[in-house]
């Protein structure tokens, strides 16, 4: 009975501290790193970005300027945004300059609410050895409706199959790349892009 | 003796109607597979010029399975057993960088004994594919001790794992915070004295297999890949280690406690067959090392997870992490948009990276096995 006393209280005391505080913080009890992060967003949205990682996103704008958005500066990862008719010349000037010389992967993320379709480019370097551990990650975002980009096959010859992958698997058509055709799908596939939000796996 | 081309001449002269072949007319075109070419399902559209293959184009996906479109479906947690598929072999480290991208996303410190124990189980994963991966290389080469002698000493790792993890071949070990149970007991024991014999063994792989003459005539100076060639395809793992790039993850990026461990990268500058089938013999070399380290520094007592929520999940943000799997450089990129399910869920798998479209003789085999299925 004792027990079935106290559980109540308990119940209505945490019940009390959350409509106190917004942010939910009965929640997440146990990790003690995601706390101050859903606690203070602000000041946790700017960090210190790294100087070696800062240096290069300047080096990156210095010479194309306006046109690129970086998204996130962070330690060892850096995400930029480039225009679909700047995607060639910023990538060749990554790989000539900067010394990303290979990709790692490429693929898509369907964002339905924006009616976009982000393709990105997973960079890495072999011959630098001070870019070792890092990630550039080269991006562009295309009209769900018409989705065209410029293939990236010149620059960087791996990602001929990536390319062909997110062509079957998001509709992504790339301009210039000699084969957007089934790959991985099976032959007699009549329906849409299967890693776009829209298409339901069946009976989910 | 008269030449073809004079008979050509002559037959022109005698007016017969002789149309002489262009080189397109003798390709023939094959469908080879669908089979299963010791690298999963595959059916290969090759061109022959007689012998020779000219051109061999790759059509893979029979066994695709939509791994990135089921993440959709589940939660990070449920997503850990289907996403061994891709790899099962190397269960645990497709896995490992797949935690490590969900602890980066949601925030979760693990605990240093944990840490170790999944580097452990990573390490003992690797020496299971290698060792299945020259098993097959060995049997298709024709030599029969090479299959037999590697699937035997595969099960000192399989049954090392079983005490483990509780699994022989899937594991579902490494999970989000840290693995999922403590090692038992006397396990450090059995697992060093495994290791010592499995040195031996090594020793006796290479007296019979790499320091063959047949082999190595096989081998040596067949199908370079130079080293710029290799850094331009992006090819990873051992395959780039061969061609003369000492590059590692557990090196250029350390995660967990790997810049705690003392070890070398192997790697070979001649690009040949030989380098590619020999830096992995190296590399479970360099890994029994390293176990021996693990096991020697690991904390004695200690947490092995940290305490998640039912459904782990951080604020929306996307991150992109890699660990050195088997095959080599084997990365997740994940977008989350603050729910507990992936909004997406890319594997960055190393043997996606395009290595088959070469123009290749008899040594196809050879070739095609070295870089690792």
């Amino acid at each position: 009975m004792s027990a079935n006393n106290d559980e109540p209280k308990k119940m209505a005391a945490s019940s009390q501290k959350s409509t106190e505080n917004p942010p939910t913080p009965d929640k997440l009890p146990v990790p003690a790193a995601p706390k101050p992060a859903a606690g203070a967003p602000p000041p946790k949205k700017e960090p210190e970005a790294p100087p070696f990682e800062k240096g290069l996103v300047e080096e990156i704008k210095k010479k194309f300027g306006e046109s690129i958005k970086v998204i996130f500066v962070k330690p060892l990862r850096i995400k930029i945004q480039v225009e679909p008719r700047d995607i060639v010349e910023v990538a060749t000037f990554l790989r000539d300059s900067m010394g990303f010389d290979h990709a790692e992967s490429a693929g898509g993320t369907d964002y339905p609410k924006e009616n976009q379709i982000e393709v990105i480019y997973h960079l890495g370097s072999y011959t630098r050895e001070d870019l070792g551990a890092h990630i550039l990650s080269l991006t562009a975002r295309t009209s769900r409706d018409d989705a065209r980009l410029p293939t990236l096959i010149n620059v960087y010859k791996s990602v001929e199959y990536h390319e062909r992958e997110t062509f079957e698997m998001l509709g992504v058509y790339f301009e210039g790349h000699p084969r957007n055709e089934r790959f991985l799908l099976p032959e007699d596939w009549a329906d849409i892009p299967p890693l776009r939000k829209d298409f339901r796996i069946k009976g989910r | 003796m008269t030449s073809l081309e004079d008979k050509f001449e002559e037959s022109k002269k005698l007016g017969l109607q002789i149309v002489r072949e262009s080189e397109e007319d003798r390709l023939m075109t094959l469908s080879v597979g669908p089979q299963h070419p010791g690298s999963g399902h595959f059916r290969f559209t090759v061109k022959v010029d007689g012998d020779y293959i000219v051109y061999c184009d790759p059509d893979p996906g029979y066994v695709h399975r939509g791994e990135e479109k089921m993440c959709e479906y589940r939660n990070v947690i449920q997503n850990i057993p289907h996403l061994e598929r891709p790899v099962i072999h190397d269960s645990s480290n497709i896995t490992y960088s797949y935690s490590l991208a969900i602890e980066e996303l949601a925030g979760i410190e693990v605990p240093r004994r944990g840490q170790y124990i999944r580097a452990l189980a990573s390490e003992l994963n690797r020496q299971v594919y290698t060792l299945y991966w020259l098993a097959i290389y060995g049997i298709f080469l024709g030599h029969s001790t090479m299959f037999m002698w590697p699937t035997g000493d595969r099960e000192l790792f399989i049954d090392l794992l079983e005490v483990l993890t509780g699994a022989r071949v899937t594991h579902a070990f490494n999970i989000p915070g840290g693995v999922r149970n403590d090692i038992p007991d006397g396990f450090k024991e059995r697992c060093l004295r495994q290791m010592r014999y499995f040195q031996k063994r090594l020793k006796e792989y290479e007296d019979i297999f790499y320091n063959m003459p047949l082999f190595r005539q096989r081998t040596e100076g067949v199908a370079v890949l130079s080293k710029e060639d290799a850094i331009k395809l992006g090819v990873a793992g051992s395959v780039v280690r061969a061609s003369g790039v000492p590059y590692d993850i557990r090196k250029a990026e350390p995660y967990d406690i790997y810049n705690e461990i003392d070890f070398k990268v192997q790697y070979m500058k001649t690009g040949d067959c030989f380098a590619r089938s020999y830096v992995p013999f190296l590399d479970m070399q360099e890994s029994c090392h390293i176990i021996e380290q693990l096991l020697d520094k690991m904390p004695q007592s200690g947490e092995v997870r940290a305490k998640l929520q039912p459904n782990p999940k951080g604020p929306p943000g996307e991150t992109y992490r890699r660990v050195e799997s088997g095959r080599g450089a084997l990365g997740y990129y994940i977008v989350s948009d603050g729910t507990p399910k992936p909004q997406h869920a890319c594997t960055a798998l190393p043997a996606s990276r395009p290595k088959a479209r070469r123009h290749a003789g008899s040594v196809l085999v050879a070739q095609l096995l070295a870089s690792g299925g």
